[in-house]
Parts: structure tokens; C-alpha cells; sequence
């Protein structure tokens, strides 16, 4: 079996700066909500619709109550007041907190006990709907037969949901084991969740309830018709992270890209607003088994793929550890690396070779993502197919879990069906012909790829070691990452932070951290 | 196919010249059959193609097939007929974009650019701007010439040229990816209208870059120069060198109109 020489004491010294870097913010993020955390919540709670110009029920009270610094105590808090006073459920307390002629304040009896009484079964409820749709998902992919990794990703992006289905449908009878639906790039800095289905979107649809739904009955038909279970992939990022994790797990979804790091190099969001809404995504996420992707992979999309290779392992080891800290379990931890290497550099397929071995190796139970070459793709269709099919070898030769299938076209336009089709039809046959390939060779001890390796390790390990040093908030603010600086305070969204006051109640937020 | 009095017509090279052979890739709503196999050799016939050979029939979905065609196409074309708006900018090193500037600015030139609109993706304008550069050829931050402010994805028309006419721009660069349905074309031509109507269109050198662009579409839009796929950062320095302070001994470029 080919492995690269890993030093375990290396690999372990890495996990504890990790540790140390995710425990700071992990203090930050304890004591700090955010206005999407607060709405992620009360759509658990059962929210539902949206007041036409003012946008979704939960934006307009949960805005009220941070116009009325009350924020700081939950909207929990205010929900279990409503409930006492005799609102029929949830949602009619809700759309108390939102219409009622009067704010409540919160002052006076009942007690903070008596709240949170009051939220108990509507708390169950939550979770209880969670678990169904969990449970509803496993009993399905338990009739089915599983992939067999590394899993086929594909995406499709028409920009109408429905067109996406029918794509959606088209590449898992062409053999995709993984549909993401591309999100419309405007929506990550949407402070609301859009509502309803999209057919009039711009490089993507927008994360809806609705639009999760239709993709699901495709591929649920799909499934059955191939006897395969096929997973559906959307976007748990930007500025309502944590709502599109809540609904996202109601609706079966089986992977979700969750990465705060992503949103606050590449869409400039406030990296203090995003860690938090993270953190409450990813308790849902822990919860309805879905499995994360993480966008590491992108760091070398802006910074060269070779010098920088080892902030993104360093990456890795820091996301590791925060999802620990919410909850994840390895195997829902999709850390994302990508073969993205100048292609004429000498020896790139060895360079990239080690780097997939070394993070397979070190994250050994994690369902790795593995992205496809984009930044060096051009128009030329003819060369990039065979790109795509080195990356296919690699991935199959180092047994990546999860591969993002490169596209032949992909610096020209959206993926067409035909060009989904043959991506998939290669990809076929390299992991069919090189199955085993891994098990039968030998990576020469001391050769490139081993020493690679190693270089790679140490490099990550001192970039921790920094890291730790002067905080992830510092080293994100001298672009450390990606080559891209982000302030502390700046970006999109900070206003919508607010310490958690001490009579901050968030009963079910309590439910998801007991596990 | 009437020959041209201007020149000979040119017909595409496959095996030997003039046999006109190319292949087209394309996908029917039809499974695979018989007259599936025809109806792709009509397709292509459609297309000009004679003697259509189907190389590859096979299902690539539910009811559709995925085709392969190679075929002798009729078709020849004239290049001395045709007429392009070409941007003739001469690749400048380094060195004389530096002393250009030094020597006839006196100051460094001012260029603002963004990706804009609800537009996420910065590779473009990055590539450009950024220090880093493309395929090794470093961005315009590299020089000592050029004060740079790249505000990154996502800026609204109205803010960038806020912060444009803060920055005393003498350039903008306007990035343009997401091409559906041409957003890019209706938001960029948005913005050279919005300094039309601020009044203040004729200060700045306006350029225009995206994988859908080229300098065609640029003048149409009411840019100077557009910037389409492989473009360097060292082509928009050289340009901006000519536009902003041309040798003395060159002419002037001509402002273009829109």
C-alpha cells in the first residue's frame, strides 16, 4: 500500500495548536449570537412565511428585538414569554414578536425558569423533526446500494431549479453519486433566506426550502430507479449559514458546504458573525448526520498551489477542531483539498500526489472532499479532459472520498449535459482501470513524493505554531490564508453580532450541544 | 459559397487543405436508434457539412444521445473582408511602463477596479490587480507606477464609482464573470452610463474584462477597451501606459465613441 512517511508527533503537535486556535474562538463564539443564529432558531420552532416587502416573519422579529438591544437575551427568551401569555404555538408566538402592536421588553415575572418550562416541548418538537428527517434518510440509503469512493460530485447550475432536476436526474443515471445544486452567487451576502422556487436565477438558484425540495423528489426517483442512493448538496455559507443548516436538515439534504474560513476570505463576511453562525449551523448539521464540505481547496485558487499547499492542510487541522467543538463526528467532515498545480510545472502529478496521500493519511476516518483544476483550465476542451483525468488517477490512487468531477469546459460555460456525461464516463474508467492501483505500489522512501510529504507537514505545523501565536483572528487579518486580508470588525454582517446577555436562553441550542 | 474578389477562401484543415473537416459534439432529446444515427447526420448536414460520418451514438440520459460528427464543411471564409474592432496595444516591458509613468505622469496612475453587480467572482480582476498576477506575469499592484485599490466581488455600479472619484481614478476596471442571460452586458453598460450621467465618463479610462469579453463588445458598452480570456496584466499596464501617457512621438489613441 503506497503511504507517504508521516511523523505521528508532528501530526499530533498540529492538532493540539489546532485545539488551542479553535478553543479561543470557541470562547468568542460562547459568549455571542448573531441575528441569523436567532432566526435559524425560530424557523426550528416552526416560523414559517414572509410579510411581502419586510422579507421572512423571522427577519422582521428577530430585527425588532435587536433594534431594541434585547438581543442579547435570545429570542427564546421572548418566544417562551409569548408562549406563557398564551399564544396558541410557536408560530403564532412568533408572529406576535413580530406584529404585536407592543415590544415586549422582558421585564417582570414570569422567571427565566419559567421560560424555559414553557419551551420544552416545543424544544422536543425541533428536535423530533430533525430526527424524522434523519431517520427518513437513513431508512431510504438503507434500501439502496452505497457508492463506492472515491463518490462522483457533480453540479448543476441552470439558474432554474427545474432544469436542475432534470440535470440532476441525467447525471446520476450517467453514474453521479453527489448532485450539488450551484447557489446563486449573490445569495451569501443576503442577510434573509429567499423563499419559494427559483426559475430566473443568475449562476445559480438561491438556497430555498422549496428549491431543496424539488431536488430531493428527483433524486429520490432517481435512486429508486438506479437502486443507488444519489446525495443532494447545497450551501450552508454566507450570511444565513445556520438557517440553511436548519433547513437543510428538515429536508434530507446530505452534504452541505460549511466553511466560515471560505466566507470571510472570499466574500469579504465579518469573520466574528460568520464563526458564530458556523458554530450553530454546524449543531444542526451534527445532528442530522448531514456531512460538511469545507472549502480549503479554494485558498489555492488564489494563492499558488504549490508554496501555499501547507495552509491548507493547516486549515484542515483548524477546522477539524472547531467542528469537534460543535459536535461533528469525523466521518461528517469533508475537508476540502484540490489538485489545482500549474500542470506544466515538472513533477506537478507527484506534488499532488503527495498532497493527497498526506490528507488522507492524517484524516484517515474523514470523508475527504477533493476538488478538480480550475484555475489552470483554459478553453481548450481536449487537454482538460485529460487534466481531468490525471486528477481522477490521483484521486483513485491515494482513495480520496469524495471527488468533485472536474468539466472540460470548465473556464467556458456552465456544465452541459453532454459534457457532465463524458466528465463521468472518464472518471469511470480511470477509477474502474486503477481500482487497486494504491494497494499494489510503493511510494520510494525519500523520493519526491515522500519528501514533499514531509515538507508540506513541517510547513503546516510552523504556520500553526504562528497562527496559535498571535490568534486565527490576527493571522486572517496579515493573510495568512489564501493570501487574502480580512479585519477583525470589517466585512459584511458585523452589525448583526450581539453578546449573549447572562439571561441568554436557547433551549434548543442547549439540546444540540448535549448531543 | 461565392468566391471573393478580395482573397482566396479559406476552408478549415483537417487531413489536407481545403477538405473542410471539423467535428461537432452536440446532445438530441432522442435515445439511440437508427433514426437517431440519422438524425444527427441531418443535423450536421444542416450545419454544412457533407459526407457526415456519426462516430459516436450513445445514450447519455434518459432519452437522450450524446454525438460525435465529423464532416467535410462547405463553408470558407474571406479574412481579408472583415473588419474588427482590435485593441493594437504593443506589450511594453516593465521597465518602460515604469519610466513612462515616472516621466509623464509624474505620479502614479490611479486604478480602481471591481467585479461588480451580484457578480462573486474575482479571479479576473485578481489576476489583473493583484500582486501575484497570472501564469507569472505579475499584477499591476507589482509596480511601482500603479496605485491600486481592488474592492473585490460583489460592488454595486453606484459604489464603485463612489469610490472611484474618491480615489481620483484615472482608470477603472470593471470585471465581469456570471454571464447568464448577459447580466454582464446590462450591468457594465449601466455603469459607463451612470458616469455619463455623473459627468465625469470622459476623466477616467474605462476597461472592461471577463471571459465573455472583448473589445468589440467593450466600445459597444461604452468602455475603451475590453479585456476577454488570457489576457495579462502586463497587456492592461501596456494599454494604460499608451492611453495615459503615450511616447510624444505616437499619436494620441482616439477616444472612442460611446
Amino acid at each position: 500500500m503506497a503511504t507517504v512517511p508521516l511523523d505521528a508527533g508532528k501530526v499530533e503537535r498540529c492538532r493540539g495548536l489546532a485545539n488551542e486556535i479553535a478553543d479561543d474562538v470557541q470562547r468568542y463564539v460562547a459568549r455571542h449570537t448573531t441575528v441569523g443564529v436567532e432566526r435559524a432558531v425560530l424557523r426550528a420552532y416552526g416560523a414559517q412565511g414572509t410579510t411581502g416587502e419586510g422579507g421572512p416573519v423571522v427577519n422582521v422579529a428577530v430585527d425588532r428585538y435587536a433594534k431594541a438591544g434585547l438581543l442579547g437575551r435570545g429570542m427564546c427568551h421572548f418566544l417562551g414569554r409569548a408562549l406563557l401569555r398564551g399564544a396558541r404555538d410557536p408560530r403564532e408566538a412568533i408572529e406576535w414578536l413580530a406584529f404585536s402592536a407592543d415590544i415586549d421588553h422582558g421585564e417582570g415575572a414570569p422567571t427565566l425558569q419559567a421560560v424555559i418550562d414553557a419551551l420544552a416541548t416545543p424544544t422536543a418538537a425541533a428536535l423530533a423533526r430533525i430526527d424524522a428527517a434523519r431517520l427518513e434518510r437513513d431508512a431510504f440509503k438503507g434500501r439502496l446500494a452505497a457508492g463506492v469512493t472515491p463518490l462522483k460530485y457533480v453540479i448543476v447550475a441552470t439558474g432554474n431549479i427545474y432544469d436542475d432536476a432534470v440535470q440532476a436526474k441525467a447525471a446520476a443515471s450517467a453514474g453521479a453519486d453527489i448532485v450539488a445544486v450551484i447557489r446563486a452567487t449573490a445569495q451569501s451576502l443576503l442577510d434573509y433566506v429567499p423563499e419559494g422556487a427559483t426559475t430566473e436565477g443568475f449562476g445559480g438558484t438561491f438556497a430555498t426550502q422549496e428549491n431543496f425540495r424539488v431536488i430531493r423528489r428527483a433524486l429520490d426517483e432517481a435512486s429508486e430507479l438506479h437502486g443507488r442512493y444519489v446525495m443532494q448538496t447545497n450551501y450552508s455559507s454566507g450570511l444565513c449559514m445556520a438557517e440553511i443548516a436548519w433547513m437543510a436538515s428538515v429536508e434530507r439534504l446530505d452534504m452541505l458546504l460549511n466553511d466560515a474560513m471560505y466566507g470571510i476570505l472570499f466574500r469579504d463576511i465579518n469573520m466574528c458573525r460568520t464563526l458564530v453562525d458556523q458554530y450553530v449551523s454546524r449543531r444542526f448539521i451534527a445532528r442530522s448526520g448531514i456531512v460538511i464540505n469545507t472549502g480549503e481547496d479554494n485558498y489555492l485558487t488564489t494563492a499558488n498551489a504549490v508554496d501555499k499547499a501547507h495552509t491548507v492542510l493547516a486549515s484542515q487541522f483548524i477546522n477539524e477542531a472547531l467542528a469537534l467543538r460543535a459536535g461533528l463526528r469525523r466521518e461528517q467532515m469533508g475537508l476540502g483539498h484540490a489538485y489545482e498545480m500549474d500542470p506544466w510545472l515538472e513533477d506537478s502529478f507527484l506534488l499532488e500526489v503527495a498532497q493527497a496521500q498526506l490528507t488522507r493519511q492524517i484524516f484517515d476516518q474523514h470523508p475527504i472532499k477533493w476538488m478538480p483544476p480550475t484555475k489552470h483550465k483554459t478553453g481548450d476542451i481536449f487537454l482538460s479532459h485529460v487534466h481531468d483525468a490525471m486528477f481522477d488517477l490521483a484521486g483513485v490512487v491515494t482513495n480520496q472520498s469524495i471527488e468533485l468531477l472536474g468539466m472540460f469546459s470548465e473556464a467556458i460555460h456552465n456544465p452541459l449535459l453532454m459534457d457532465r456525461y463524458l466528465a463521468l464516463k472518464k472518471t469511470r474508467y480511470v477509477h474502474g482501470a486503477c481500482r487497486h492501483l494504491g494497494d499494489e505500489i510503493e511510494f520510494k522512501k525519500d523520493g519526491i513524493i515522500a519528501n514533499r510529504a514531509i515538507r508540506v507537514l513541517g510547513e503546516a505545523l510552523d504556520l500553526l505554531v504562528e497562527v496559535r501565536r498571535e490568534s486565527i483572528w490576527e493571522a486572517i487579518g496579515r493573510g495568512a490564508f489564501a493570501d487574502i486580508k480580512r479585519a477583525r470588525t470589517g466585512g459584511k454582517g458585523y452589525a448583526g453580532v450581539f453578546e449573549r446577555d447572562a439571561s441568554y436562553v436557547n433551549p434548543l441550542l442547549s439540546e444540540l450541544e448535549k448531543g | 459559397m461565392l468566391p471573393s474578389p478580395t482573397g482566396k477562401l479559406l476552408r478549415a484543415y483537417g487531413d489536407r487543405a481545403d477538405d473542410g473537416m471539423v467535428q461537432m459534439a452536440f446532445v438530441l432529446a432522442l435515445a439511440p436508434s437508427a433514426r437517431a444515427r440519422e438524425a444527427a447526420k441531418r443535423f450536421a448536414e444542416m450545419h454544412g457539412l457533407s459526407e457526415p460520418i456519426v462516430a459516436t451514438m450513445e445514450a447519455c440520459a434518459d432519452g437522450h444521445s450524446f454525438f460525435v460528427v465529423y464532416g467535410h464543411s462547405r463553408h470558407g471564409i474571406d479574412p481579408t473582408a472583415i473588419d474588427v474592432a482590435e485593441l493594437r496595444t504593443e506589450a511594453l516591458t516593465r521597465d518602460v511602463v515604469e519610466h513612462r509613468i515616472r516621466a509623464r505622469m509624474g505620479r502614479r496612475v490611479v486604478v480602481v477596479g471591481a467585479c461588480t453587480g451580484s457578480d462573486a467572482h474575482t479571479v479576473g480582476i485578481d489576476a489583473i490587480l493583484n500582486f501575484k498576477g497570472y501564469a507569472g506575469d505579475k499584477g499591476l499592484e507589482s509596480y511601482k507606477g500603479f496605485e491600486v485599490y481592488n474592492l473585490g466581488a460583489q460592488v454595486e455600479n453606484d459604489a464603485l464609482a463612489e469610490q472611484a472619484r474618491a480615489a481620483h481614478a484615472d482608470a477603472i476596471l470593471v470585471s465581469q464573470v456570471i454571464t447568464q442571460r448577459n447580466c454582464h452586458r446590462e450591468n457594465a453598460h449601466a455603469f459607463a452610463l451612470l458616469l455619463e450621467r455623473q459627468g465625469w465618463r470622459r476623466e477616467v479610462v474605462l476597461l472592461l474584462g471577463g471571459p465573455r469579453v472583448d473589445h468589440a463588445l467593450a466600445l459597444e458598452l461604452g468602455f475603451d477597451a475590453g479585456f476577454g480570456p488570457g489576457t495579462r496584466p502586463s497587456d492592461v499596464a501596456s494599454y494604460l501606459v499608451e492611453r495615459l501617457c503615450p511616447d510624444v512621438a505616437a499619436p494620441t489613441p482616439p477616444v472612442s465613441p460611446g
